[in-house]
This record gives structure tokens, C-alpha cells and sequence, in this order.
């Protein structure tokens, strides 16, 4: 086999994804010319999706520590205490390219990818959340990759078994060519069994566990790590394939090893497969590994070792097992059909030695492939900034009809319900889902406490676009907004950064911004971020897609009895609203949706009064003074108090008056963090008004609900709109496109 | 009442079953490994939701062949109780236990949703808590949940009284626009002969408490144990 390898060269290298420098750098490391497997090797741990080479100094800015931290970024996942001997483990990844060109097997393999992380962490897998970005709707290329896309996550995460509960589905133009596949997984754990992955214990015996190795998936790190031209379809190849059963016996096989004591450490196989666990592993110990190829279950003949190493075939682990131990860990294996053999040892030479039937085809340190280059790579303030900022929106002229505005507001695309896609997916398995989605943010209680979490994602790429930092440190803000509306204390935040090409200046300013923006709204609002993801490299023919930073907020009631929906739940109850007048209509759904332009400044954004507002809301929710709390996001106050009125069971109307002179539009449409509609029993009004008071926020009642129409008074004008109508509009809006 | 919850690989309602049973129900119950065929100390089976086998070949159809399912023949004839629900269903049809097939969703979509049961026949151990008509609410989750039976087979099940649950709106019609999945007749539940094994597509397990939106799930089990625990306290009629 090894005659027939290709020769390697500077262009072989080149043709793999690295440079000339890294190619010098990987010679001078070794002090030789590696073998053709070992630069495959380098290849892809050293892919921008393994190595964060073009933006690891940018994500040392984040704050990534908190009394309550138990794992932060650098392992599988990161883990927070929530009490009572809990933990929750969470992360969010992007499978963006593969969904791109293969969207069905790619957000299945999105899904499968991220759950692995949660149970290589030791942590049952309780709840997933997809953050989805595509084109028009209309346009039936675009229906063709939701369709797959949603299609796919119901697959897998209903045959597995986890329950789909939250996320968020957007649209714009921006992300035709190049979609965002963002799933979020939690997992819960007890806090004193978390497992990690690590190669400790010179001597120990290194097992393979799971699926077979296929050629599937080869280079998918590498293909994750370059913009897509004409010939994306060719790639479809490079796309693996997935298997929710084999995941989920793998996951009751993983789980109930951990148990016996036998299992030392554990990494799942993602990208670059048993290449990134047989490196990344004894590097964090300061161990080596000497692993035996031809030992590796495969499902193909004739596979090379670069294939075998390079290979992302899914539902597979890594797993270093208590030396004397090994019966334990197979009798567990065996008993759920699966694969668990012992392909090596852990050694304590720092190096990675490969072999074939005895003969060595590789031998690396591994410091030297987990360690891979950073790049401070220059950045610049785009020049389309400029003109796009200088845009007043308000020179538009005001809707003829502010009514008739909301209604289509309400039926555009990223706003309407999503409840095409929920249905789809399993909300309910493992009986934990007591906040079903649909609303701010999901709730699961966890048995056996009285406790729950709440979680949410949010990431919007407008405003981001317009304004990196703040538009970021705003993402931040809507999620862990989103949790404490539902009754949460905001606990840790996941990250996944979805951005074009870091090697243009103007796309890795916006990165760099989005990050400091992330960064200052955490400190602010003390959340630490315990993990994420950077895909970079997301343009088709030199179209960036939007900058998103897609922001999961994981987050704790200490009553699952006591928390919110958003919708109103009867007639008769008081409206206010919590947060400052400060909206623009820069940026927002209603320019967007309305005028077709993406232009202007976005409202400012205050951290400490987004800080009160959170806390204020968490404990009027808390202390049971509210009946339905909604963040006023996409669409401003109107389409915040319409989602409201229409998303129960039954709709409720409501009669509101907004004080003020600024322009109708504005004042109903116009988008500004630090908002929250809340709903109260008049009998505890006095009670509220009191918590309100203590909490030094800017609040103000602006009516009631009841009544079957959505009444809003703004200044001369007036909304007058039956609640049907918005709910027709609202619940058509998306699905008149799939259905 | 002692309940045994069986595990396939790939089964995922078990917990939530077990759950139900031991906090809810408070029933003493155990797992039931799929290769088990011992089932002497159990008085109902339970057959969970899930993908047994990754219902790669048709849902439920290996698992209608296994050991466990093997052993439900002589359970079942010495009287044993068996409940499947969704998968437990489909595994039911496919190892002849009950009558009928479920089939791919009409919308060839997964549904996740409630639904609204008529109960059509109330004379049955797991019905008999309830009052004649009554309608309960109950989530459905799956991909393949179209039940199907020949006509002829149909006949005979409507004439025995076989069919226990029919999708319907809140206020009981049984209607084209209340079934989820393309059901034959709105069926979405039905007894064996024997009155002692149920099959139904919704999730009971996932409507036994007030936090998780309704209890209509508890009526099954009440009307189960009314008719095994001795005072009778479960028994409304």
C-alpha cells in the first residue's frame, strides 16, 4: 500500500489546505519530510475548523470563568453547576458546509456530532436546539435545503431519542448560498461524574468503541475550512453519513461503561476522527498514544492508514480505559452490539505512533498536531459601513396603514411561527419539557429536584452585520433575556461564530468586533462562556453570509412551578413594560421586511440596565407576579405584544397606549435591547409595582389584555387588528412556503 | 401491580414509562432486557416508544421476532397484561399479537403534536375508569403511525368492539381533519381479542402529570390497577 502513496511535495501540501510556511513549520518540527500520512495528519488538525489558527487570539478575550464553572472551553463540552449535586453540560457546533451540500445527512450528522460531545462527557443528553439560517423561502432551492436541513435533525434526534425543544429558524438573502446549521446540545450530569478527554495513565489500553471506519467524511475538517465555489456539489463525497441507533446504543454503551470505573478518559471521533482524539487526547495528559491500524473495525477493505486516520465516519469514541480493567469495558460494549476494541496503549513519550500490521506510518509529537499555528492576521473596518450607517431609516415615509405593517410583519418569514419545523421533531421525550417551543426559551424541570433550566439561542445577523460589537454583545443579551423571561437565572453561555473568510481584513474586523462585543456583554452580565465553535470560511463565490454569532444561554429556575410563557393567558390582566423607549428601526425586521433595506444604526445598548431589566423580570417570574413574559426582539413592541396575543392556546387580545411623539412606525416597530412585555394579575399589581420599584429599572404600564382584537394606540394613530387575522398571518407566514 | 418496561436497543420511552410507573403510579416495576424471556413475575408488560433496532427494516418489524416478544405469546394467554404505546405498537402488529399495520405517516412527515382520543370502548381493562365518551388528550411522536387493516380484519374488530381509541377534535367528532396520520378510520388504538393487550400510537407516559400539560395518560393505568388492587378504590363505575 505504502508504494502506492503519492509523493509529498510543497504542492501536495498545498493541494491539502496548508501553506508553505505551515509546510516549512511541520518539516522543521519533525526535522524531516513527513510520510504522505503524516501530513495528512497535519492537514487536517491543523484545518482552521481543528486548530482555530485564525481565531484563537481573538477568542482569549472572552471571560471564561464563574464561581459556578465546572468545565470550561478545551474539552468536549463545558459544564455549570446548577445545585443539588447537578451539572448541565452544553455546547453548540455549526455544520454549515455539510448541510450546504448534502442538507439532509448534513444537520443529521450536525446533530449527532454535538450529542456525542454531551455523553463523552458523562452527561444523558436532554435537550437540543437548532439555530437555522437560510435564504428565501420562496426561492425552491432554498425550500429544497429546509426541507432536507429540518428533515434531517427529526431523523436523527427522533430516532435517538433526544428531545428537540427550542432554536430559532431566520432568513435573509445572505445566507442563500451558504445556510447555517447551528445545533445545540444539554446534557445533565451528576456534578462530581463528569468525564473528560484524557489520555492519563502510561500503560493504559486505548479502545476504539462504536461504528465501523469508513471512507466516509474524509477531509471534512479540511472542506470546513475553504469557501465553496461552482464545484461545492463535487464535495458531496466528503459528507458523512450518520446512524442515530448506533449513536444511541453508543450512548447507553458509553454511559453505563463510565459507571463501572473502567473508563479514564473519552473523546468523540468528529472532525479529522481518530487522527484529533489519538493527538488531542495525550496532549492535554503529556502523554503519547501507539496505536495499531490494521486493529481498527472497518467496513471497507484496502483502507490506507491515512484513510483509517483521516476518516470521519460518525458514532465513534475513543476511550482509555483502567489498565486490568478491559473486560468491563468490553462485556458493556458487547452487551449493546457494539464494537469495543483495543487498537493501542497510552505511552509516555509525548509522541503518536502510528502502525500498520507492526510497521510505524506515522510519528508525530503530539503537541506538535494539537498545537497548530496562530495567525493575527490584520483586520479592517469595511468600507460599506460608512454609507450604510449614514442611512436615516426615518426618511422613509410612514406605513399608510400601521395595521395593515403588523400583519405583514407578523407573516414575514423569520417572525412567523415555526411550528412547520417543531412538529417535526420530538419535543417531548424523557417527560422533562415543561416549556414546550414556541416561546422565549425552552424549560425542562429535572426530576428528582425542584429545580429546572431554561435555554435559548439567538444570534441576530442584521444587526451584527451593521454593528459587530454591538450587535453581538446584543445576541448575548436576547438570549440570557429570553431565559430570564421564562423564569432563569442566566448560568453560561455557548457560542457558535459563523462568519465568511478570516483571511479578508473586513471579515475578521467583524469577527474580532462580534467577539469583544461578546465578551463585554458576558462580563457584564456574569456568564461565563464554557464552549463553542468558530466556522469560518462561510461564502459561496465570494458572498459572506451575514456575521452570526449564534449565542446558546443555558440558565436555572429554582422552582420549576414558577416560571413564564409568552403568551397571554386571559382577559383582564395588566400590560407593562420593562426597559427603556430607546428603539431604532436600524437593522430591523420591519426595514427589512418592509422596505427590503439593511441599513442604519441600531439602538444603544446600556449593559447595566440590560442587567437590572434581566434580573427584574427573572424575579417577577420567580415570585409568581406574572402571568406571560416576551422579550421584544424581531419586529419591536407590536409584533412582541402580537406574538403574545396570538401564541396560547386560545388568542387573547389587548388594548395599549403608548405615550410618546416619536413616529408611529417607530414606536411600533422600531427594535432596542433591554425589553420585556410582561402580564399581571391586577390583585398583585401593587406587588409588582413594588418589585419594580426595588429593582431601579424604567418601566411603565401600557394597557390590558382581553377582548378578541389587538388594539395599540401610538400617538395619533391607532393598530386595530382582529387577533385572528394576526394569528392567520403569523401561523401562514412560513409555512405557505413549505407546505 | 407489577410492571416490567422493555428495553430493545434503540427504545427511548422506557425512563419516561418507568418514571410514570414507580413516581407517578407507584407501582413497584423493573427493565425487561429484550433478550429476557422470563416474565413470571410481572402482571403487565410494557412495550415503549423509540426506534427498536433503528426501525431501519419496517418500525417494529425486527423486534416483533425477538426473544422477549417470543415469550408475550404465553404471557399474554395466561392472562398477563401488555401495553405498547407508539413503537410498542408497531411492534405489537408486526409480532402478531395484535391485528393490523402501521404504515408511513399520510403527510410522510414525523408528527409531534397532541391529539384528542375519542374512547370507544370503555369495557376494556385499560378503559374501564373512564366514563362512556369520554375524550382524552394525548401527544403522539412518530413517523410512522397510519394504521392499517384489511377490510375484513377491520369488520371483525369493530364487531368484537377492538377498536379502543379513534383520533377526534376536543368535543369528540371523529372527523378526516382530527387524524394526524392518515389512520385508517381514525384508529389510533386497539385491543386484542382477549381484551388483555393494548396497542395505541399517542404516549399515555407523556400525559401522567399536571407540569407536562395533562394527566389523561393516568386514566389508562387507573383503569389497569382498578382492576387488580382489591379495594376496588380505582373502579368509577
Amino acid at each position: 500500500m505504502a508504494g502506492a502513496e503519492p509523493k509529498v511535495t510543497l504542492d501536495l501540501a498545498r493541494g491539502l489546505g496548508l501553506t508553505a510556511e505551515e509546510y516549512d513549520r511541520i518539516i522543521q518540527r519533525l526535522g524531516r519530510e513527513p510520510s504522505y500520512t503524516e501530513l495528512g495528519l497535519f492537514s487536517a488538525l491543523w484545518s482552521e475548523h481543528c486548530a482555530y489558527k485564525h481565531s484563537r487570539v481573538f477568542l482569549k478575550r472572552l471571560p471564561t470563568t464563574a464561581p459556578h464553572l465546572i468545565q470550561g472551553p478545551g474539552e468536549n463540552a463545558g459544564a455549570v453547576d446548577i445545585g443539588d449535586g447537578w451539572a448541565i453540560v452544553f455546547k453548540m457546533e455549526s455544520h454549515n458546509h455539510p448541510s450546504f451540500i448534502e442538507p439532509f445527512q448534513g444537520a443529521a450528522t450536525g446533530v449527532g456530532g454535538i450529542v456525542r460531545d454531551i455523553f463523552t462527557m458523562g452527561a444523558r443528553p436532554i435537550a437540543i436546539l437548532d439555530s437555522l439560517r437560510f435564504g428565501d423561502p420562496a426561492d425552491p432551492r432554498t425550500r429544497h435545503l429546509i426541507n432536507g436541513v429540518v428533515s434531517g435533525i427529526s431523523w436523527y434526534g427522533n430516532c435517538f431519542g433526544c428531545p428537540t425543544v427550542g432554536g430559532e429558524i431566520a432568513f435573509a438573502p445572505e445566507y442563500a448560498g451558504n445556510p447555517l446549521v447551528n445545533v445545540m446540545c444539554v446534557g445533565l450530569v451528576r456534578a462530581d461524574r463528569i468525564f473528560r478527554a484524557r489520555a492519563e495513565g502510561v500503560g493504559n489500553p486505548v479502545f476504539y468503541v462504536g461504528n465501523k471506519t469508513g471512507r466516509d467524511g474524509i477531509h471534512g475538517a479540511t472542506m470546513a475550512s475553504a469557501t465553496f465555489d461552482e464545484a461545492a456539489e463535487a464535495k458531496r463525497p466528503t459528507v458523512q453519513v450518520g446512524d442515530p441507533f448506533t449513536e444511541k446504543l453508543l450512548l447507553e454503551a458509553c454511559l453505563e461503561a463510565m459507571q463501572t470505573g473502567a473508563v479514564v478518559g473519552i473523546q468523540d471521533m468528529g472532525a479529522a476522527g481518530l487522527a484529533c482524539c489519538t493527538s488531542e487526547m495525550p496532549a492535554r495528559s503529556g502523554t503519547g498514544m501507539d496505536v495499531e491500524l490494521s486493529r481498527v473495525p472497518q467496513r471497507e477493505t484496502g483502507m490506507t492508514p491515512y484513510e483509517i486516520l483521516l476518516s470521519e465516519s460518525q458514532e465513534r469514541m475513543l476511550l482509555v480505559a483502567a489498565r486490568g480493567r478491559e473486560d468491563e469495558v468490553r462485556d458493556v460494549f458487547a452487551k449493546w452490539d457494539l464494537d469495543a476494541v483495543e487498537i493501542g496503549r497510552v505511552t509516555k513519550d509525548g509522541m503518536l505512533t502510528v502502525r500498520q500490521r507492526g510497521d510505524v506510518v506515522a510519528e508525530v509529537p503530539v503537541d506538535a498536531l494539537a498545537e497548530g499555528p496562530r495567525y493575527e492576521k490584520p483586520t479592517a473596518v469595511p468600507g460599506w459601513l460608512a454609507a450604510l450607517h449614514a442611512f436615516d431609516p426615518l426618511t422613509l415615509p410612514e406605513p399608510a396603514d400601521p395595521g395593515e405593517a403588523l400583519v405583514a410583519l407578523c407573516a414575514s418569514p423569520t417572525i412567523a411561527s415555526k411550528a412547520w419545523a417543531f412538529r417535526q421533531y420530538d419535543q417531548q421525550v424523557g417527560t422533562n419539557t415543561l416549556v414546550l417551543p414556541g416561546s422565549d426559551a425552552a424549560v425542562l424541570r429535572i426530576k428528582g429536584t425542584r429545580r429546572a433550566i431554561a435555554v435559548s439561542t439567538d444570534g441576530n445577523g442584521r444587526q451584527v452585520f451593521l454593528e459587530p460589537r454591538a450587535g453581538a454583545a446584543m445576541a448575548v443579551c436576547e438570549a440570557a433575556r429570553n431565559v430570564a423571561c421564562s423564569g432563569g437565572r442566566p448560568l453560561g453561555v455557548t457560542d457558535c461564530l459563523n462568519f465568511g473568510s478570516p483571511e479578508r481584513p473586513e471579515i475578521l474586523w467583524q469577527f474580532a468586533e462580534a467577539i469583544e462585543g461578546i465578551a463585554e456583554a458576558c462580563r457584564a452580565l456574569e456568564v461565563p462562556v464554557v464552549g463553542g465553535n468558530v466556522s469560518f470560511y462561510n461564502e459561496t463565490l465570494g458572498q459572506a453570509v451575514l456575521p452570526t454569532p449564534v449565542i446558546g444561554v443555558v440558565g436555572v429556575l429554582a422552582d420549576a412551578g414558577r416560571l413564564a410563557t409568552q403568551s397571554f393567558k386571559a382577559p383582564g390582566h395588566r400590560i407593562a413594560l420593562l426597559g427603556p423607549d430607546a428603539v431604532s428601526l436600524g437593522g430591523s425586521e420591519y426595514l427589512w421586511a418592509l422596505h427590503g433595506r439593511l441599513a442604519g444604526r441600531l439602538a444603544p445598548l446600556d449593559l447595566q440596565v440590560e442587567r437590572r431589566v434581566q434580573s427584574a423580570a427573572q424575579a417577577a417570574v420567580a415570585a409568581g407576579l406574572v402571568t406571560a413574559a416576551h422579550d421584544c426582539a424581531e419586529g419591536g413592541l407590536a409584533v412582541a405584544l402580537a406574538e403574545a396575543a396570538v401564541s396560547g392556546a386560545a388568542p387573547v387580545g389587548c388594548d395599549v397606549r403608548l405615550a410618546g411623539t416619536a413616529r408611529t412606525d417607530l414606536m411600533l416597530f422600531g427594535e432596542g435591547p433591554s425589553r420585556v412585555v410582561v402580564t399581571v394579575e391586577p390583585a398583585r399589581a401593587r406587588e409588582f409595582e413594588a418589585l419594580m420599584a426595588e429593582s431601579a429599572i424604567p418601566w411603565r404600564w401600557i394597557g390590558v389584555t382581553g377582548g378578541d382584537r389587538v388594539v395599540i394606540r401610538a400617538g395619533e394613530r391607532v393598530v386595530d387588528v382582529a387577533a385572528d387575522r394576526i394569528a392567520h398571518a403569523w401561523r401562514s407566514g412560513f409555512e405557505r412556503h413549505m407546505a | 401491580m407489577r410492571f416490567g418496561v422493555v428495553v430493545f436497543p434503540g427504545t427511548w420511552s422506557d425512563c419516561d414509562f418507568h418514571y410514570v410507573i414507580s413516581e407517578v403510579v407507584r407501582q413497584p416495576v423493573r427493565y425487561v432486557w429484550h433478550r429476557d424471556r422470563d416474565l413470571a413475575d410481572l402482571d403487565c408488560v410494557v412495550l415503549p416508544g423509540g426506534f427498536s433496532y433503528g426501525d431501519y427494516l419496517r418500525a417494529g418489524a425486527v423486534a416483533g421476532k425477538s426473544p422477549v416478544v417470543e415469550a408475550l405469546g404465553d404471557f399474554v394467554a395466561r392472562g398477563g397484561f401488555v401495553l405498547g404505546s407508539c413503537n410498542g405498537f408497531q411492534i405489537l402488529c408486526e409480532g402478531g399479537l395484535l391485528p393490523g399495520a402501521l404504515m408511513r405517516n399520510e403527510c410522510l412527515q414525523y408528527r409531534c403534536q397532541s391529539t384528542s382520543l375519542l374512547v370507544e370502548n370503555v369495557d376494556t381493562p385499560f378503559t374501564r375508569g373512564m366514563p362512556p365518551g369520554q375524550v382524552l388528550t394525548m401527544p403522539i411522536s412518530h413517523g410512522e403511525g397510519k394504521y392499517y387493516a384489511d377490510p375484513e380484519t377491520l369488520r371483525t374488530l369493530k364487531a368484537r368492539r377492538q377498536v379502543v381509541f379513534r383520533y377526534a377534535t376536543a368535543d369528540g367528532q371523529v372527523v378526516r381533519a382530527a387524524n394526524p396520520n392518515g389512520s385508517v378510520e381514525n384508529i389510533a388504538g386497539v385491543v386484542n381479542e382477549g381484551g388483555n393487550v393494548l396497542g395505541l400510537m399517542p404516549h399515555p407516559e407523556r400525559a401522567a402529570e399536571t407540569a407536562m400539560g395533562g394527566t389523561d395518560g393516568l386514566l389508562l393505568f387507573q383503569s389497569l390497577l382498578g382492576t387488580l388492587v382489591e379495594d376496588g378504590t380505582f373502579l368509577r363505575r
